[in-house]
Order: C-alpha cells, then sequence, then structure tokens
C-alpha cells in the first residue's frame, strides 16, 4: 500500500518546527505503525536526510515509550491500543497520515516526535508510593484482600504512563494518569493510610508541572491503551475533596 | 463550578415552579408575584446570593480556560474528537450565551427597558377594599406575543438545555460521586432534567403564541 505521511520535524526544543510530506510506497499492511516509521527513516538515511525521531522501547504495548498523535488521535484510530501495536492494515491505500509529537506544556518537545515526559516522575515523586516501613517480605496472605478491590486495583495500576490522556485532553489535563496512580494504590489497604495526603500532594504538583484542568469529556478514556476509566479521575475528585474539607 | 452550578440549577428549577403557575391563570400567578415582592428580605437574599454564585461561576470558568489555553500553547495540526460531546465541547460559549440571555430577560421584565407594558397593574377588591398591583401575568403575555421575543427567548432554552444536559452530570463526576451502577442513569437523568426543564420554560412562550394562555 502506498501513504504520505505528513511528519512534524524540529530540531531541538528551542527550534520552531513544521510539518514535512514524505510520501511513501510499498507499505506492508502488516507492518507495525513503527515499523513504518522505520521504513520511512531507512530511506531517509540512505538518501542522507536526518532520520525522523520518535520514542520506542519494548514494542509490546506495555512500556509506554511510543507516544504518537496520528490523525488528531493518541495511539492513532485502534481503540485500547498503544502505537506499537497498530498495523498499517488499520489505513487504507493512499491515505494521508499526520503525525505529531504530544501537545502540553508540560511535554516539552526533545526533537521531532519526542518529548519530555519527566512531569510524570514528578507527580509520583510528589506523593505516587506508599511511605509505612514494610519491613522484611512478610507472609503473602497477612492482609487478605477482596477479589473485586486487588481486580480494580490492578486495573488501575495497569497504567504505563504514556501521556496519551494528556496528549488527548482538550485541556492537556493529566487527571487520568494522576487518577489512576492514586486509585491503584487507595484501592489496597497498605495505600489507604496517606490517600488524603497523598491526593492533595499530587493534585498540587500536576497544577505546579502546567497540565491543564479535567472538563469531564472524557476523551483521555476513550483513547487510554489500557482502557483505564475516568472513575479514577472521580475517586481522585473525592479523595482531594475530602483532604480540602478536613485540612483546610 | 460544580458548586456554583449546582446553586444556580437549582434557581433554575426554582424560577421555573414560580413561572408554571402562569397556567393556573392571571390570580394565582400575581398573587405570586405579589407574595414574592412583599418577602424583601427573601427576594434581596435570593437575588444577592445568585449575583454571588453567577459571578463565582463566570469566574471559575473564565479562570479554568486561561489554565486549559496556557496549558496546550501549540495546538495539533490535525484536530480530531474521538466522542465527546458537543454540549461538552462548548460549554464557555452557551454559558455566556445564557448569561447574554439573562441580562436580555431581566431588560425586558424586571427592569421593564424594552416593553412599555412591564409597568402595567391590575385592580381588584380586597376585603372591601380597591388593591392595585402589578400585573405580572399580564406582562408576561404581553411579552410573549411578541414572536421575535419568543423566538429568543425558545432559542436560549435550547442553550440553556445544552449547558445543563453537560452541566448536570459533570457536577458528579467532578464532586467525586461516581459508580458503575448510578454513572449511566444520573447521565441520562441529566439529560431528561436539561431538556425537561427547557421544554417547560419553552411552553410558556408556545401558549400565549398558540392562544392557549392569553
Amino acid at each position: 500500500m502506498r501513504v504520505t505521511l505528513h511528519v512534524w520535524r524540529q530540531n531541538g526544543p528551542d527550534d520552531k518546527g513544521q510539518i514535512v510530506r514524505y510520501p511513501l510506497d510499498d507499505v506492508s499492511e502488516h507492518m507495525s505503525f513503527l515499523e513504518m516509521l522505520d521504513v520511512l527513516n531507512e530511506t531517509l538515511i540512505e538518501s542522507g536526510d536526518e532520520p525522523v525521531a520518535f520514542d520506542h522501547d519494548c514494542r509490546e504495548g506495555i512500556c509506554g515509550a511510543c507516544s504518537l498523535m496520528i490523525n488528531g488521535v493518541a495511539h492513532g484510530p485502534q481503540a485500547g491500543t498503544t502505537a506499537c501495536q497498530l498495523h498499517m492494515r488499520s489505513f487504507k491505500d493512499g491515505d494521508e497520515i499526520y503525525i505529531e509529537p504530544w501537545r502540553a506544556k508540560a511535554f516539552p518537545v526533545i526533537k521531532d516526535l519526542v518529548v519530555d515526559r519527566s512531569a510524570f516522575d514528578r507527580i509520583i515523586s510528589a506523593g505516587g508510593y506508599v511511605s509505612v516501613n514494610t519491613g522484611s517480605a512478610q507472609d503473602a496472605n497477612l492482609v487478605p484482600i477482596g477479589k473485586d478491590d486487588a481486580d480494580e486495583a490492578f486495573d488501575y495500576a495497569t497504567c504505563i504512563g504514556c501521556g496519551a490522556c494528556v496528549a488527548s485532553c482538550k485541556n492537556a489535563s493529566a487527571m487520568l494518569f494522576v487518577g489512576a496512580k492514586f486509585s491503584h494504590l487507595e484501592k489496597l489497604p497498605q495505600g489507604q493510610v496517606e490517600a488524603d495526603r497523598r491526593a492533595t500532594a499530587m493534585v498540587e504538583q500536576m497544577d505546579i508541572e502546567g497540565f491543564g484542568n479535567c472538563t469531564n469529556q472524557y476523551e483521555c478514556q476513550a483513547v487510554c491503551p489500557k482502557e483505564i476509566k475516568v472513575d479514577a479521575i472521580a475517586r481522585l475528585n473525592r479523595a482531594f475533596s475530602r483532604s480540602t474539607v478536613k485540612n483546610g | 463550578m460544580a458548586v456554583s452550578g449546582l446553586a444556580l440549577g437549582g434557581f433554575v428549577i426554582g424560577h421555573l415552579s414560580g413561572n408554571l403557575l402562569l397556567f393556573l391563570g392571571r390570580d394565582a400567578f400575581n398573587s405570586y408575584a405579589e407574595w414574592l415582592h412583599g418577602n424583601q428580605g427573601l427576594l434581596w437574599g435570593a437575588r444577592l446570593g445568585l449575583l454571588a454564585m453567577i459571578a463565582l461561576h463566570v469566574r471559575t470558568a473564565l479562570v479554568l480556560r486561561k489554565r486549559n489555553t496556557d496549558a496546550r500553547p501549540v495546538r495539533y495540526a490535525f484536530e480530531s474528537t474521538v466522542q465527546a460531546s458537543q454540549a461538552s465541547r462548548s460549554m464557555l460559549l452557551t454559558g455566556l450565551l445564557v448569561l447574554a440571555y439573562v441580562i436580555l430577560h431581566l431588560a425586558h421584565f424586571t427592569w421593564g427597558w424594552l416593553d412599555s407594558t412591564a409597568g402595567a397593574t391590575e385592580t381588584l377588591t380586597r376585603a372591601g377594599e380597591e388593591v392595585v398591583r402589578h400585573d405580572t401575568y399580564g406582562m408576561v403575555v404581553a411579552g410573549f406575543q411578541n414572536v421575535f421575543y419568543s423566538a429568543i427567548y425558545i432559542a436560549a432554552m435550547v442553550v440553556l438545555a445544552l449547558h445543563l444536559s453537560h452541566g448536570f452530570h459533570s457536577l458528579f463526576q467532578s464532586l467525586g460521586l461516581r459508580h458503575p451502577s448510578y454513572t449511566p442513569k444520573i447521565e441520562m437523568g441529566a439529560r431528561v432534567l436539561a431538556w425537561g426543564i427547557a421544554g417547560a420554560y419553552m411552553s410558556i412562550p408556545f401558549a400565549v403564541l398558540s392562544g392557549g394562555v392569553s
């Protein structure tokens, strides 16, 4: 199949950047989206041009490295799928495909399609952990946890921190990421002790980083490759309100 | 947004319940208006409370819009929406249109700037004495007999319904009240309530224009 790519090219953080058009022939429908970009880069290198920089690591849909806005949708048109697991059969022969980096003040572009997502790390550092001293490893079943709670905690814990929620949100809000990280700890006994303090600290750091605010449009839920639900945001809102009422 | 929106939503319902007394006739509606204006403490308390809530709601909306715009300094070249409703994406616009309509509505019925019949009175006999009171019923009927004004009113109610249909269920999410069993019912209930309120408001100009209320 033949596709025409419109790729965001930007030499560095201070470069203005622009969309560059690349026609690409002989694309196999069995290629993953990233393999298709590999083919593009091979042709660019062969012709002496700079290859397109893009983030990738495991290419198995579990690391959260890939971060491509494809035709205005984070990770592309297939729901519940990272860009590395998206295949070219999701497109038609002759398609025009726009590829852009995540756009957010808190995710500055480093080069081409690569953005700096260390704002997420700083939010985790602010409160996304359990600080109780666990001592030596205890018996695995010493703290009973209901199956429903364990399942729900695990669902939230599947967040890979890719940033698609921020990229797709009209306000570049990180509420789904923060909600997922908060909720997976709040659903477990070890994480409940500091829940209110954690909610306040993570939300404050999120604001400091310059993310926007949630206006409940749920685009984040629609594009999350791990299909994390906005129930996580409601849990965070509830804890934040509770903490604000209690502590002022 | 949620708390001030809830207060303003409460007013929308309270105001509607008063307005629907129009269908009980001139005496019921004018007596309600007379009672309301006879309780100046209640009236001004409600007015000042409403003004504070409007100011809070509008200010918060503008502050949030500024922060949200700043959060994405470079927009996408290819913009797309997966599933967000049109109502949720136009809350600032619909909110400002409702605010503009509220000012027009006050200028029309409360301040009487647009309609010479706004100051009309009726005379009735109470305990053997003649009493003159404001003919609110006559003012409303005369106002809605103007097709142009009725059309603006009906359009404003459609905009209000769009605003409320997102706002009513959104406030539950913002306050953290979400549950797999209840949330679908809340979302459906919000749409039914929003369009039900708008429909009930619209029934008044329709009734006047069709001659059902005169």
